[in-house]
């Protein structure tokens, strides 16, 4: 079989034809370059370029923005990502406990929360939370908007966060549980001295990741009608932009969001490159 | 009386017999080496003595106590049998230091300077006294296996499993932990040591056991098991790791 193959393979010695691979490959990015300066002087001619100063880059208007946008709308945004977060990395962690757990009815609750709460737009949670009144009478979430914020980034990042601590949890080897039951000490102990202090160094990344995702899943809050005080980075500037009929407070607040989330997601990226070097 | 004391004990996983009715006692003070070919079930004898592995059936009694007794308190039982794995299993998020103390508060709840002057103690008998506030990673195989024998000791067990101590480790960092084993043993330490070292269980071994297939082949004095074996295939066996190659 490979006698015949040799026998059919050209021999390298024999001239090609047409054109060779990397003269090819040469065109080819040639082609690239200028599919992409056509689309940009394309651009460039149909922008109005006075109107884009005027719109977006207006210094006066985003001038107006603050201190606000600093001291309100970020602090809130931050604030709402934090509690969402602190809520969703407690829940998580007793959820993926659960979905590990020894004790079957257990592991369903946990594996049908974290479907659910995957499976929902956190717009919709943020809606049913509002109607919570109309179930229980009476009642009334502590912290008002900021709680009902907490709890709805809380209940949704969870089921992240249980899958996340889960896998964590697998990952530490099984001789580090087997060496702390050795020591006498009973399950429950282990866990939480040995194997989730551990299982959390493992996640850092992933977790970082999803502080990210809710940083912007935050903006959603604005639906749960807050006042001017309890005000987030998104709707400050749309707010703003609609006082000032500009929209150069709404690209202020998206620069704002990236101040937070370029530094954080390389944070991420350098915890997993550091971890990938230590194994 | 005998430290552990396992009659016809079973345990399979699945539908592999693992052991096959096994009997055998450790009296107080005694080192005994059990040898065998990989697969021969040594391990999980090792491992069902304190009960990371669950026995099929049989028993299993130590210091008295039958483990397999669905009523005894299995972390109770486990505080006086020390174990040493073959991966050290080091916490590795930890200290040195409180890898040695954390089981003696937690689980003895010892106080907090009664802990240190324990782990000080111990540390000190394997060597590694200046290495109390490393990292696990940051020592050597042999280093931490020291410290692994430090950390099962400061339970003051009075029993001690090893399970192949020193298979993990490269070959010039065997002999620290094998005299740190010997020295236990002439301190008069219970010890059960599943070990391919065949010097070790020679001179420091009261009784050596040869198990294969599940079951426990040769059982006596190191110069009668492993010098003048009765059976074939501890002859066999002997012969492939005394003179590999030949």
């Amino acid at each position: 079989m490979s006698a015949v193959s040799e026998q059919q393979a050209p021999s390298p010695a024999e001239p090609r034809k047409g054109l060779s691979p990397r003269k090819k490959q040469r065109i080819s990015r040639a082609v690239q370059y200028a599919v992409l300066v056509v689309i940009l002087v394309v651009l460039a001619a149909l922008a109005d370029w006075k109107a884009i100063g005027e719109s977006f880059l207006n210094l006066d208007v985003a001038g107006k923005g603050l201190p606000d946008l600093f001291t309100v709308a970020l602090r809130n945004t931050v604030i709402y990502t934090l509690s969402g977060f602190a809520l969703g990395f407690v829940l998580g962690l007793v959820l993926a406990l659960m979905r590990l757990s020894s004790v079957a009815p257990y592991r369903w609750l946990s594996v049908t929360y974290i479907e659910i709460f995957r499976g929902l737009p956190i717009l919709l949670i943020f809606l049913m939370i509002g109607s919570l009144p109309l179930a229980f009478p009476g009642f009334e979430l502590p912290g008002g908007v900021y709680g009902s914020a907490a709890l709805g980034l809380g209940v949704v990042s969870a089921a992240y966060m249980a899958e996340n601590f889960r896998a964590g949890i697998q990952a530490v080897p099984k001789g580090q549980m087997e060496a702390a039951r050795s020591l006498g000490m009973p399950h429950m102990r282990a866990m939480i001295s040995i194997i989730i202090p551990q299982a959390i160094r493992i996640v850092l990344p992933p977790l970082t990741n999803q502080l990210v995702m809710l940083l912007k899943d935050s903006s959603l809050v604005l639906i749960l009608g807050v006042t001017a005080a309890q005000v987030e980075l998104a709707k400050f500037g749309n707010d703003q932009s609609s006082t000032y009929a500009n929209p150069t407070p709404i690209l202020a607040t998206g620069l704002t969001y990236l101040l937070i989330t370029i530094p954080l997601g390389y944070v991420a990226r350098r915890m997993e490159a550091r971890q990938g070097a230590g194994r | 009386m005998s430290t552990v004391e396992i009659k016809n004990l079973h345990k399979s996983f699945g539908t592999l017999e693992v052991l096959r009715g096994i009997d055998f006692t450790v009296e107080s003070g005694q080192v005994v080496c059990v040898i065998g070919p990989s697969g021969s079930g040594k391990s999980t004898l090792l491992r069902c003595v304190n009960l990371l592995e669950q026995p099929t059936s049989g028993t299993v009694v130590v210091d008295g106590v039958d483990l397999t007794d669905p009523d005894v308190d299995i972390d109770a039982a486990r505080r006086h049998v020390g174990m040493v794995f073959q991966q050290f299993n080091l916490f590795p998020h930890l200290t040195v230091r409180r890898n040695v103390t954390i089981a003696q508060e937690r689980v003895l709840k010892r106080r907090k300077d009664e802990c240190d002057r324990v782990a000080r103690e111990n540390l000190e008998k394997v060597g590694l006294l200046e290495k109390i506030d490393a990292y696990p990673p940051q020592l050597s195989g042999g280093q931490q296996q020291r410290v692994a024998i430090a950390r099962a000791l400061a339970m003051n067990p009075s029993l001690m499993l090893f399970d192949e101590p020193t298979s993990a480790l490269d070959p010039e960092l065997v002999g620290d932990v094998l005299s740190v084993m010997r020295k236990l043993a002439e301190d008069g330490m219970t010890m059960l040591v599943v070990t391919h070292e065949m010097g070790f269980a020679r001179e420091v071994a009261d009784r050596v056991v040869f198990m294969d297939g599940g079951v426990i082949v040769e059982d006596g004095p190191p110069q009668q098991v492993i010098a003048d074996p009765r059976h074939e295939r501890t002859r066999e066996f002997l012969s492939r790791v005394l003179h590999p190659g030949v």
